[in-house]
């Protein structure tokens, strides 16, 4: 236990730190002496040395997902991409209906976009995932209308880590002439992206959830069937006319080569995260009233989410201080709200409350595992033995059936 | 979110914590709700004089409920039931130096309070 770094980072799917491969990349951008030139520069080398490198990066980006690199524009991140996929999506074939079909279990980036597009006029139906956070296809099918223009559904979801059945949707919306969107922040280096294979319009990438830089992501855009999009940022005309903004040469390198080692390294870093979730899952699963959420099948290998009992999610985290972990307590957010996601897959508030996500990632080792089911053991033991509902439970009172005075 | 030394300390060391075996000179109040993120369960023994001589807490909650059930304990502690119903929300706040957030942990705890020294009256009545 001697070499432990603490506190340990198990929050890869907030955000990765940059693999020192891609900084070293990134910091040959910066300098004078370096490719810092504005890539749109035409009429020097700094400019030609900076498109170079760019191409190569998109190059990079649209090998990672079986893209062509004409298909690839670079954003700020995943929530640019959203909000420019679904809104530019939905302005442009606005005369061919104004419905749009998503899931109550999505990011921000997209609920906020559709709030915003409901706002203009537009109709969203938000459908509820089923128990293990997967959508029902014939509830899609169901809620889908002559008007509806655009689907968008998350590939890998950010709390549970369930991976959607892109390819059956993808072939549904196809059939239907509707523009299908996938939100694949979470899933770039996870799961296999095949695009010529997938019916997908749009998806939407990061870099920082893949051992890239924050604040780089992109849009993929499909030629074939064309795709068109209005553009969401004005000005001067790069990326085709969708994007404009001078592009950020380190970050799109960074992302380029972060995509690169994804790709190359993939099959055995999955393999090794799986054997690390397996061992984190197995040293907390035969403790009483232990609940995982979301599918464990169809799941990505580094993501455990999961909810003890009876103990608070708040409390929990503090006790697990040594641990970078999110919660989906209410406490942990400025909301009162416990985590929609949870609610979502209709878990009730007690069990929203106190879930815990642990991601693994790149850096993780099984030291730091077996450390951190050390820590939670105990802290759930000792937090128990504060918790009045704990005993309850252990008297065999059912909950549901006390009077709460709520507040 | 950043907490203070006192609410680490009660959070880490909670003073009291356990069950008083129930009878007429024990009051038990439990406030709060599970779909709300906390319960607290307090309980005050009192003496034939009025005087709280024991309390002892169970709470399901963030570490702001857990510290403000943990510091009632003991600030009741011999006090009379009167004095005790006298421990407001906002002198618990202000000990734990609670953010603006954490201020209904301390609410729940003045209710606390209450609702025990109001079970410990029905049963003398
Ligand atoms: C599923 C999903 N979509 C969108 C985002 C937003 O990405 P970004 O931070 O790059 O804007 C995130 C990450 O927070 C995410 O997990």
């Amino acid at each position: 236990m001697s070499d432990i770094k603490l506190p340990i980072y198990l929050d890869y799917s907030a955000t990765t730190p940059i693999d020192p491969r891609v900084a070293a990349k990134m910091s040959e951008c910066l300098t004078i002496e370096g490719t810092f030139g504005n890539p749109a520069s035409r009429s020097h080398e700094f400019g030609w040395v900076a498109e170079e490198a760019v191409d190569l990066a998109r190059q990079q980006v649209a090998d990672l997902v079986n893209a062509d690199p004409r298909e690839i524009v670079w954003t700020s991140g995943a929530t640019e991409a959203d909000n420019l996929a679904i809104k530019g999506a939905a302005h442009f074939y606005k005369k061919k209906g104004n419905h749009i079909i998503t899931m109550k279990t999505e990011h921000k980036a997209v609920l906020d976009t559709c709030r915003q597009l409901e706002r203009e006029g537009f109709e969203v139906t938000y459908l509820d995932p089923q128990e293990n956070g997967l959508l029902d296809l014939e509830k899609l099918k169901a809620a889908t209308t002559d008007q509806t223009v655009v689907i968008s559904v998350m590939h890998v979801n950010n709390e549970i880590g369930v991976i959607q059945d892109i390819e059956a949707i993808g072939e549904f919306a196809r059939e239907q002439g509707i523009i299908f969107h996938v939100d694949a922040a979470q899933s770039t280096g996870k799961v296999e992206i095949d695009l010529q294979h997938l019916k997908v319009d749009l998806m939407s990438f990061c870099a920082h959830k893949t051992y890239g830089p924050k604040g780089i992501g992109a849009l993929y855009v499909r030629r074939k069937p064309r795709v068109r999009l209005e553009a969401q940022m004005h000005g001067g005309g790069h990326e085709r006319g969708m994007r404009s903004g001078t592009l950020a040469t380190h970050q799109i390198v960074g992302m380029g080569e972060a995509f690169r080692l994804a790709k190359e390294e993939m099959a055995t870093e999955n393999e090794r995260i799986r054997m690390l979730r397996d061992r984190l899952y197995n040293g907390l699963n035969d403790m009483e009233e232990v609940y995982v959420n979301g599918d464990l099948e169809h799941r990505i290998a580094g993501n455990l989410n999961i909810s003890f009992n009876f103990v608070e999610g708040e409390s929990l985290i503090m006790a697990l201080r040594d641990l970078a972990v999110s919660s989906g307590s209410a406490c942990t957010s400025a909301s009162l709200e416990p985590s929609y996601v949870l609610r979502a897959l209709g878990r009730n508030d007690e069990l929203a409350h106190s879930s815990i996500r642990f991601t693994i990632g790149r850096f993780t080792t099984v030291e730091e595992i077996d450390y951190a089911i050390g820590l939670v053991r105990s802290a759930v033991e000792k937090l128990r033995d504060l918790s009045p509902l704990w005993d309850m439970y252990k008297a065999g009172i059912d909950l549901n059936s006390v009077e709460w005075v709520a507040h | 979110m950043a907490y203070s030394e006192k609410v680490l300390d009660h959070y880490e060391n909670p003073r009291n914590v356990g069950v008083l075996e129930d009878d007429d000179s024990v009051g038990t109040g439990m406030v709060g709700a599970p779909a709300c993120g906390d319960v607290m369960k307090l309980q005050i023994k009192v003496s034939n004089e009025g005087i709280i001589e024991d309390a002892k807490f169970k709470t399901y909650g963030c570490g702001s409920a857990i510290a403000s059930s943990s510091l009632v304990t003991e600030w009741v502690k011999g006090k009379s039931l009167d004095e005790a119903a006298e421990i407001k929300n906002t002198h618990i706040a202000e000990e734990l130096a609670l953010p603006p957030v954490k201020i209904h942990c301390s609410v729940l705890a003045e209710d606390a309070i209450a609702a025990a020294i109001d079970n410990y009256r029905s049963k003398k009545q």
